[in-house]
């Protein structure tokens, strides 16, 4: 049989194909893309009754605890999905079928790791997208098309960070349990040390420094200023007790991250894929 | 020609020696089987050609080509299906081959072609296009199998391919590797079934601990004996003791040789003896001269099992059950994951 020669389009072909399976599983197993939804939409409804009548100058920037709660659902949401991009990774190790993938002569065995970051970008694009909507419906807002290229450019970012890592860990950890169980004791301790629920001015000192760190919290403030009306990147972003962040820091920042972690995992994906 | 060379292969898994310097060299276009107990090394040295993992020490060369230096070009060439069946049980048994056909590259108007025939070929058109879950043990083998030939591979690896399978899904395999060896594929074969390997291989390497115990045609390794396998029994349960007497009675009769002890069986003892209508008569009088009954006494064909007996003084299925308890299942599955 003749096989084509160019690298290329075998690269296109071999990410295509990983990136079609995690959607047709998707498909038939659609009830975590639902939960996914469903569970940010139920805490916008609930935290949004439980601070409806907060004094307004606790929220900078936003007249309603829904409008500012609004930028930490949609993070979180794609957060919580690019931290568990690592587990099909991990069941195809347990069960063998990553065997198949590496018996098989890939253009570049990064098909795997680019076809899973696309899935979970996709993924989280429509989550929130239906979160937004959701929200707009609700009377929070909605974001210029300008903003909306903020929103998806950070999303991109975010997505790219947290899936390296959690490839990472699909790789390092003996099994799916101990993923799960790192999932469970990061994914919601890394929500409430942000600025997805209170802004820093709330937290106590301790905490404000520690959200003032977060990578979610770089995500969430840049999304925060793109639904304002006056929105640019140079507007203040984040009263840091280090100092104050604009919309362009909070970006630059993650980018470095991101980056940062791709060069950290490098290394140890190659170990595992060559 | 030699297609694909082996030398001095060692893989050691921490304080286990998987492969202790084998030395094979396989034809072109023949059905090579690797034939051995449990944890004998047949997998590790099948994985090791797949370019799964690397030795600690010697060389492989498939088409002249380094399969350590240039994995890339040797997984181009072969197809390997693993022991361990392991498919997508969401996907469907033609969505599993289009997404493999896509693996490998293969274009689009060969890959419905390629998908079309290997779903006639193996006799899967009734159940093709339900989810791989619902699949019973032959399917699942018949679909890996059609996996691994997609993109006509010049080597074929098998691990244990019919281990489990129902007598029509074996005869289908059986009947497709046959037709393949006579289109030109070599096929490399690992099985610890006897007849399997007897019926279909070319030549066949036996392993053992590691090591490579006897290596050859079949039939050549059988005639090697140059007679019958005869299993004599003194007693239904003998023990240690009482054998060696029996043996030393054995070694003094001309036209018996190669005895040893089956511990595992009774203490039976196993030998060849020459064909010679006498010699039966003359084992019983030197028996009862010694005051020994026989108990029972078989005479057969040598088969592939006793090559493996007489180098290991154990039957194959003996050393299946000793490797069964001997192995850790759970660190051999943390080992094999990448």
């Amino acid at each position: 049989m003749e096989i084509q020669q160019y690298n290329f389009i075998f690269l296109y072909q071999e990410t295509a194909a990983l990136t079609k399976r995690l959607f047709i599983q998707l498909k038939r197993r659609p009830s975590t893309f639902f939960a996914g939804i469903l569970q940010p939409i139920i805490w916008l409804f609930l935290f949004g009754a439980l601070f409806a009548n907060a004094p307004k100058d606790f929220l900078p920037g936003v007249d309603s605890y829904g409008n500012f709660l609004g930028a930490g659902l949609i993070v979180f949401t794609a957060f919580s999905g690019a931290l568990n991009s690592g587990l099909p990774l991990m069941f195809d190790r347990e069960f063998g079928f990553l065997n198949r993938l590496l018996v098989a002569p890939l253009a570049s065995r990064l098909s795997i790791v680019l076809s899973s970051f696309f899935y979970i970008t996709i993924l989280s694009f429509v989550q929130s997208l239906a979160i937004m909507f959701i929200s707009f419906l609700l009377g929070y807002g909605f974001p210029n098309i300008y903003g909306l290229g903020v929103v998806f450019a950070t999303l991109i970012l975010l997505v790219l960070f947290v899936t390296s890592i959690s490839l990472c860990l699909a790789f390092v950890l003996p099994g799916h349990i101990e993923l799960i169980a790192l999932i469970f004791v990061v994914n919601l301790p890394l929500l409430f040390a942000s600025t997805a629920l209170a802004p820093i001015s709330f937290m106590p000192s301790w905490l404000g420094w520690l959200a003032s760190f977060n990578p979610l919290t770089f995500a969430i403030e840049p999304i925060r200023i793109a639904y304002s009306s006056n929105f640019n990147l140079d507007l203040i972003a984040l009263n840091a007790p280090y100092g104050d962040l604009t919309c362009r820091n909070c970006i630059s920042l993650l980018f470095l991250l991101t980056i940062l972690s791709l060069v950290i995992i490098r290394p140890l994906l190659n170990k595992k894929l060559t | 020609m030699n297609q694909i060379k082996i030398q001095n292969l060692s893989k050691d898994y921490f304080d286990v020696k998987a492969l202790k310097k084998i030395n094979i060299n396989i034809t072109e276009g023949s059905l090579f089987g690797i034939l051995g107990p449990n944890g004998a090394g047949k997998t590790t040295l099948l994985r090791t050609l797949a370019t799964l993992i690397s030795p600690d020490e010697g060389t492989i060369k498939i088409n002249n080509i380094d399969v350590i230096k240039e994995p890339r070009k040797i997984r181009e060439l072969i197809g390997y299906v693993a022991q361990e069946i392991a498919l997508d049980k969401i996907l469907t048994g033609r969505e599993l081959l289009d997404f493999q056909a896509d693996l490998y590259h293969i274009d689009q108007s060969n890959k419905l072609e390629r998908i079309e025939l290997l779903i006639n070929q193996l006799d899967m058109q009734n159940w093709i296009d339900r989810k791989c879950g619902t699949y019973s043990g032959g399917m699942k083998r018949r679909i890996d199998l059609a996996a691994g030939l997609l993109h006509l591979p010049k080597v074929l690896i098998l691990d244990e391919p019919t281990v489990g399978l129902d007598i029509e899904s074996r005869n289908i395999i059986w009947g497709l590797l046959n037709d393949l060896k006579k289109d030109g594929m070599t096929i490399i074969l690992s099985s610890h079934y006897l007849d399997e390997i007897d019926k279909l291989a070319d030549t066949v390497v036996i392993i053992n601990d590691g090591k490579i115990i006897d290596q050859g045609n079949p039939t050549q390794l059988k005639n090697k004996f140059g007679g019958d396998r005869i299993i004599l029994k003194v007693r239904e349960f003998s023990d240690s003791l009482e054998s060696e007497k029996v043996k030393k009675i054995l070694e003094k009769i001309d036209g018996i040789s190669q005895i040893v002890i089956n511990a595992s069986q009774g203490y039976s003892l196993n030998f060849i003896a020459d064909r010679d209508k006498d010699l039966i008569t003359k084992l019983k009088v030197e028996l009862a001269f010694s005051k020994f009954k026989i108990f029972s006494l078989s005479q057969s064909q040598p088969s592939l099992d006793d090559v493996y007996l007489q180098a290991t003084g154990k039957t194959l299925q003996d050393a299946e059950l000793y490797m069964t308890g001997k192995r850790d299942l759970k660190k051999e599955s943390k080992q094999s994951m990448r």
